[in-house]
């Protein structure tokens, strides 16, 4: 039952989504494409683009479009946006009731610690994932790429350099 | 979004104090979920209960869900199109990039073993193709167990941050 697989990798996702768009990449990465087969990296790295562009977070955009290749209606769209949406939901209901007992909890202090290093870990295995033969055709790729980042390093506005790229591979390709 | 946000929840409808809004801040970003949703989230279950929060919600949602679902829908009958094939030939690597440069300055001041550990996670990411979830598990989990130890024990550790 494809419904029912779409919705439980999104709450999955919703549910570990800890440290933000780009490490939540690398889970989306995982269920996605690894396990289930949904897109290929390349598409991947396009829903990335196409999200950089749009308004809203990279997790919905991604559960939107997912929802909708894999099935084919805007069904598949809604259930893959919801269950994104419920972890979310509840537990930021959650913490926000139980919030000042939760910040100065040492065992949560503690693991939002534990997780830290772990959260640079998925960004970095977000880049190298959607990184490939697929991605990174030729030289020029590593141009762009190597421009991109530096710009990006220097606080250039990702929708700029998004708009950029898009240009110069409409000039190169 | 966070500046957007800013100006909407605390100067247009004064929802939040300033105060307010960097405490929720903290929230949103240490559970789960993308951090314009719990925003969203937070605001909403805290002017009008459980009902705000889906409300805020769904508000938050519902443009990027439209915006995404045109373009997938669409997206088919234009992709083979030799002008937008080479846009995206163009645009794949320059995300790899954007996803790749705060790295830079997140690993800064970080010590040498967080950082052998966030490489070795990743190549076993990537390469091995084992989900990230044991290793938000294993952060977690050791963490929580650190956070018992003794009170003498506040070594090296707590120079670092």
């Amino acid at each position: 039952m494809i419904y029912l697989q779409l919705f439980l990798s999104y709450l999955k996702i919703g549910f570990f989504g800890f440290g933000g768009g780009y490490a939540m990449i690398s889970l989306i990465y995982n269920e996605v494409v690894v396990q289930n087969g949904w897109l290929t990296a390349e598409e991947l790295a396009d829903v990335t683009a196409i999200s950089q562009m749009t308004p809203g977070p990279i997790a919905i955009n991604c559960a939107t479009y997912v929802g909708y290749t894999v099935t084919g209606n805007a069904l598949g769209s809604l259930l893959a946006t919801l269950a994104v949406c419920l972890p979310s939901l509840t537990l930021m209901m959650l913490a926000t009731k139980f919030y000042f007992k939760l910040r100065n909890n040492r065992q949560f202090k503690g693991a939002m610690d534990g997780m830290q290093p772990m959260m640079i870990g998925l960004i970095l295995s977000s880049a190298l994932m959607l990184f490939g033969e697929s991605t990174f055709i030729d030289w020029k790729s590593w141009v762009i790429f190597a421009g991109c980042f530096i710009a990006s390093v220097k606080r250039v506005n990702p929708i700029l350099l998004i708009v950029l790229s898009a240009v110069a591979g409409i000039i190169l390709y | 979004m966070i500046p957007l946000i800013e100006a909407e929840m605390i100067q247009k409808r004064g929802w939040l104090t300033r105060e307010e809004f960097i405490n929720q801040l903290t929230i949103a970003q240490s559970i789960p979920g993308p951090i314009a949703l719990n925003t969203a989230v937070f605001v909403g279950y805290k002017t009008r209960g459980a009902k705000g929060a889906l409300a805020a919600l769904v508000g938050v949602v519902i443009p990027s869900f439209i915006i995404i679902l045109l373009i997938a829908t669409t997206f088919t009958n234009f992709k083979d199109n030799a002008t937008v094939a080479a846009a995206f030939k163009g645009m794949r690597p320059a995300v790899v990039a954007l996803i790749a440069a705060p790295l830079i300055s997140m690993s800064k001041g970080m010590s040498w073993w967080k950082i052998a550990l966030a490489l070795g996670a990743s190549v076993v990411i990537w390469l091995l193709g084992v989900s990230p979830i044991w290793f938000i598990f294993v952060g977690a989990i050791v963490g929580i167990m650190w956070s018992f130890r003794p009170e003498g024990l506040n070594d090296r550790k707590e120079g670092e941050q």
